[in-house]
Formats: C-alpha cells, sequence, structure tokens
C-alpha cells in the first residue's frame, strides 16, 4: 500500500478554553477525493484552516507524504502543494482572467527594471488550464471576473491553484452558493483534478454532491470524526441523519410521513 | 480580436468615463468662455492647478484602488511648505536639507499611517482624520513656538528654483513636468509590472491577495509613504515657488484629490481604476475650477458645476463598468 498524501493523526486543536477538534484521524490517497461532510459549526472551517496552514494543531501529527509537517502560514503549505480555494473562488471580480490568474506569480518579459507583465502569456496560459478542465466558453483573458458565472469562477479558481502546483486541492463549499447546472460544472471539475492524479478534500453539506464525486467519506460532528467511510458502505438517507447529529432528520420524515 | 481597434473596448477602460468627462467640460467652456482658454495663458491656468493637485491625486488614487483611503495629505502640503521655510528660511540651512527634511517629515507620517491602518485595522478614513489634525496641530504649535509666527518668508538659490519654483515662459510651473514625469513612471509600474497587478488584487480582495503571496500589509504602508510623501513635495514646490509659506493652505487638497480620482474612474470601494484616468480626472477638475474665469459666470457658481460633475462622472463611470463586467465576446 502506498503512502497517504496528506495523513492527520489524532489532531486537536484548541483556542483557548474551547476545544474544536478532537482528536481527528484522517488519510487521504493520491488522487482521492475525501468528502468532508458536517453541519454548521462542526469544524469544517477549522480543520481546513488546519490542514491550509492558517492554525497550527495544538497537538498531534500532520503528515504530507508521510513526513511530519508544520506550517507556520497559508503561504508554506501553498509550497508543498497544499491550496484551498474558497466558497467565492477568492478571485478579484473587476480583474481580467489573465491578471487575476497570475496574481502574485505574474509571468514577465523584460529585464532589471523594465521587466514587465506578459500579458498575452499570462492570457493564454490562463486561457489553456481553464479549457483544459472543459470550460470552453471562456477564450478571452482580457475578460473581466466579474462577468462570469459563479461556477465558472470555481472552475477557474480551481484552475488556478491547479495549474501553481496544487497537488492537494480543499475546495470549502464550492456548490454551496450555485444552482444545479453551475454545481455540476463543478462538480466534473473535481472529477477531472482526481484523474490528474490530485487528491480532493471537499468540503460541502450538500449530500447528493459529496455522493456524485466521493471515494472517501468523514463527517464531523462536535469536532470528531464521527464516521469514516467509502464510497457504497453507507446510503444517502444513512448520510444525512449522521449528519444532522443522528436520529433527528429520521424522525422527523417519520412524523411528516404519518 | 486583440490589437485591432474597437470603440466597444475603449469604452470598457476605466478611463473612458474621464476622457468623455474631459471633453464635454472643454466643450462646455469652450462654448461660453471662448477661445482665450485654449490659449497659453488659458492653458497654463488651469495645467498649473492640474499639476499641484495630480501629483498628490495619484498616489490618493492608488491608495483608493488598494481599498484605502488617506486624507491626512490635507495636512501635509502646508506641512511640506512650513518645514523647509522654517528650516531653510528662518533657520538659514541650506535648502538641500530643508527639502529632505520635508521629505523626511513625509515619509514618517506615511510611515505612522500606514503602521496603525495595518495593525489596528481602523478604517484608514479615521485614522488619517486624526493623523490630519494631528499634523496641523504639530506644525501650527511648531512654527509659533520656534518662529513667533505662522507665516514665514524663504529665499531659494537658483538651482532649487529652477528645479521646483518657477515660471516656465512666465506662466507654466516647473511642478508641471514633475507632475507629467510622475505621471509616466506611475503608469509604467502601476499597468505594466507585476507589482501594479498585487494593488489591484488587495483592492479587489485582500484576504485572497494575501492567501496568493502578496505583501499586503507593506504594500499598504508603501502607499501611505507616498501619498504623504508626494504631498509633502507638493508643499515643498509652492513654498520655493512663492518664497513664503502658511500654516494653512491645504485643505482643499482634501477633496479636490477625491475628485479627481473619481471623476477619473476609480472604484470608491477599491480595485478598479487607471493612472491615466486619474490624469484625465485632475485635468476636468482644474479646467471645471478655472474655466469659470474665462466666462461671464459669476465665479460662485463654480462649486456647483464641480459637484454636479462629479455626480454625473460617478454615475457614468459605473455605467461603464457594468459594461464592462458584462462584456463577453461575440459568438463568430
Amino acid at each position: 500500500m502506498s503512502t497517504p498524501i496528506l495523513e492527520l493523526e489524532n489532531v486537536d486543536k484548541s483556542f483557548g478554553p474551547i476545544h474544536v477538534l478532537h482528536n481527528i484521524s484522517l488519510k487521504v490517497m493520491p488522487g482521492e477525493v475525501l468528502c468532508l461532510l458536517g453541519d454548521n459549526g462542526a469544524g469544517k472551517s477549522t480543520l481546513i484552516k488546519t490542514l491550509a496552514g492558517v492554525h497550527k494543531p495544538t497537538s498531534g501529527v500532520v503528515r504530507f507524504e508521510g513526513k511530519p509537517v508544520v506550517f507556520d502560514n497559508p503561504k508554506q503549505a501553498q509550497e508543498i502543494g497544499i491550496a484551498t480555494v474558497h466558497q467565492f473562488g477568492g478571485t478579484f471580480p473587476l480583474m481580467s482572467i489573465g491578471r487575476s490568474f497570475f496574481v502574485g506569480v505574474e509571468p514577465t518579459k523584460g529585464w532589471g527594471p523594465f521587466k514587465v507583465i506578459d500579458r498575452k502569456k499570462a492570457n493564454a496560459v490562463a486561457i489553456k488550464a481553464i479549457q483544459d478542465f472543459g470550460i470552453t466558453r471562456i477564450d478571452d483573458g482580457d475578460r473581466l471576473i466579474g462577468g462570469l458565472s459563479g461556477g465558472e469562477r470555481q472552475s477557474l479558481a480551481i484552475a488556478r491553484a491547479v495549474h501553481l502546483g496544487a497537488r492537494v486541492l480543499i475546495l470549502d463549499e464550492p456548490t454551496a452558493a450555485l444552482g444545479v447546472k453551475q454545481a455540476s460544472h463543478v462538480l466534473r471539475i473535481v472529477l477531472e483534478a482526481k484523474k490528474r492524479g490530485i487528491s480532493v478534500i471537499f468540503i460541502t453539506h450538500q449530500v447528493t454532491h459529496a455522493m456524485a464525486v466521493g471515494d472517501q467519506y468523514a463527517v464531523l460532528i462536535h469536532g470528531s470524526v464521527a464516521a469514516n467511510f467509502y464510497r457504497g458502505e453507507r446510503t444517502r438517507e444513512e448520510i444525512t441523519d449522521l449528519m444532522a447529529g443522528g436520529e433527528a432528520l429520521a424522525k422527523l420524515e417519520a412524523e411528516v410521513e404519518n | 480580436m486583440s490589437g485591432q481597434f474597437s470603440f466597444g473596448s475603449l469604452l470598457r477602460r476605466p478611463e473612458a468615463g474621464a476622457f468623455i468627462g474631459l471633453v464635454a467640460v472643454l466643450a462646455f467652456f469652450v462654448v461660453f468662455g471662448g477661445l482665450s482658454f485654449l490659449k497659453t495663458a488659458g492653458v497654463a491656468s488651469w495645467l498649473n492647478v492640474a499639476a499641484n493637485l495630480g501629483i498628490v491625486a495619484i498616489p490618493i488614487g492608488l491608495l483608493m484602488i488598494s481599498g484605502e483611503l488617506d486624507i491626512s495629505i490635507g495636512a501635509m502640503v502646508p506641512a511640506g511648505s512650513m518645514t523647509v521655510a522654517i528650516l531653510s528660511g528662518y533657520f538659514g540651512l541650506p535648502i538641500a536639507v530643508g527639502i529632505l527634511a520635508a521629505l523626511g517629515f513625509g515619509v514618517l507620517v506615511g510611515l505612522l499611517n500606514g503602521f496603525i491602518v495595518v495593525r489596528t485595522a481602523v478604517p484608514s478614513l479615521i485614522v488619517t482624520l486624526g493623523s490630519l489634525f494631528a499634523v496641523q496641530g504639530l506644525v501650527l504649535g511648531l512654527s509659533v513656538m520656534l518662529t513667533n509666527t505662522t507665516s514665514i518668508p524663504l529665499t531659494s538659490p537658483a538651482w532649487a528654483k529652477a528645479m521646483f519654483g518657477t515660471f516656465i515662459a512666465n506662466q507654466f510651473q516647473v511642478i508641471i513636468l514633475w507632475w507629467l514625469a510622475l505621471t509616466a513612471v506611475y503608469v509604467f509600474v502601476i499597468h505594466f509590472k507585476p507589482v501594479g497587478n498585487w494593488i489591484f488584487a488587495m483592492g479587489g480582495d485582500k484576504v485572497s491577495a494575501r492567501n496568493a503571496g502578496i505583501p499586503t500589509e507593506r504594500l499598504t504602508i508603501i502607499l501611505f509613504v507616498l501619498s504623504a510623501t508626494s504631498a509633502s513635495f507638493v508643499g515643498v514646490c509652492q513654498a520655493i515657488l512663492f518664497n513664503s509659506a502658511q500654516v494653512s493652505s491645504g485643505m482643499s487638497f482634501i477633496f479636490n484629490a477625491i475628485i479627481s480620482v473619481v471623476v477619473g474612474g476609480v472604484l470608491l470601494t477599491g480595485g478598479f481604476g487607471s493612472i491615466i484616468g486619474i490624469f484625465f480626472g485632475t485635468i476636468t477638475f482644474a479646467i471645471v475650477n478655472q474655466g469659470i474665469y474665462f466666462t461671464d459666470f459669476d465665479r460662485n457658481w463654480s462649486s456647483l458645476i464641480i459637484g454636479v460633475m462629479l455626480l454625473l462622472a460617478v454615475l457614468m463611470n459605473n455605467t461603464f463598468r457594468k459594461m464592462a463586467l458584462s462584456y463577453s465576446p461575440k459568438k463568430k
């Protein structure tokens, strides 16, 4: 068996007296999609922030390709290949596609003090990266981000992270604000990333979306892993009930039916 | 496609509104004031105003693009004048010392503004409102304490006059050349170098910009240093030009700079704008400011015109911005 690309072992995180994460142990293999499910306040955000280098675990170990890692800031996590894409894509509505794609890592031409951004190259690379993910509608790198749909923005952000060398993609509720069709775009891109051997940690509370792309599932309740299982081991109803904290929804359904 | 001329793509640029506004006010004043307004004396009158304002307006515009604001410039212009006048005029130190001290004071105030904004996350309007009053009080207090007056004469050597405060052809202030040169440098740095891209990214979404590895805090501080130092520089030039400095002579810069920037197409909430737009916005403002003297109108109306112009410019810029956002290339 190969080494997991990312592994958490007994990770705890507290903010002062408040314990947010308890004893989290998870493994993600290369090219695997881990769906992180949980209700609001279950600790999903804290967990991904810990993985992305925003927080440091209070105790426990995070391993990347088998080696223990500690990040001082999100930049360090990005440098070894853990990229986070936030709900709205983390893009800049009034910048052009080419410019925003390369924010912070602009390709340049020329020399010395006259080194300038290579706009043509930036646009061409950005457009190619996004089209390779199957979004062929985008073909002009000078278009502003704000003119794209929510799904396209999200896709662009994922394409950007992959282009910049991400090996583990953390997607924070990428489909939460999207319509059905837009969401399916994003899900297709998740599968495309997986096909390229990139691991994806997919945070959502929409069970349907999780069922569509997930290989492995982890349900967080009150900061602990309540269940960790593989595709096909649980039914949709079981997952929904787990997320809602057990019996609540089943009971509600029973009441509705009566 | 790109490279080919297209009227539509020009309209989607941030400076489109500013350029149309400029043409409109030019037409307005030519109609009501006649062509004397475009002759040498007329051009000099508004170019002088534009240059003094423009040097401050561009860094203010950059701060606004990055999502901040600096109103302490209103105190920094007289602070620059007074520093050079007190040191080199009253105490008789070499003019170079006075100039460097004035610029140094600008750097110091800018650093202070920047650090407070970055460290405390208090809105920069409030922080610089504080430093506006603090610097004003400091300059007034120090000048009365040291010189017993609030208006100080300054005689500068010929080289300093020639560089910072002379009239070319008896009408054009030499600061116009500084303004043009600085504008060219800003255009290059902001629109062609990566750091310019970072400033736009900061204004668009600060958290994402930081996650993308952009040194947002350092850039914010640098921009505050730039605006305070630029204001101080304009003050120095004015003191050398007029051979004297007064304590209170800079408050109009605050609103005038903001008007120029907004007319120039910079989005108040950050992330959108252009240097050329601010350049046109500044000229537009200066023309309205000076043009009234060439017409038969009572000059008391000029504020009305400026106010209406500002509102029209904002509405026009909003329209152009929407066009830019909703634009997608037509399928062929």
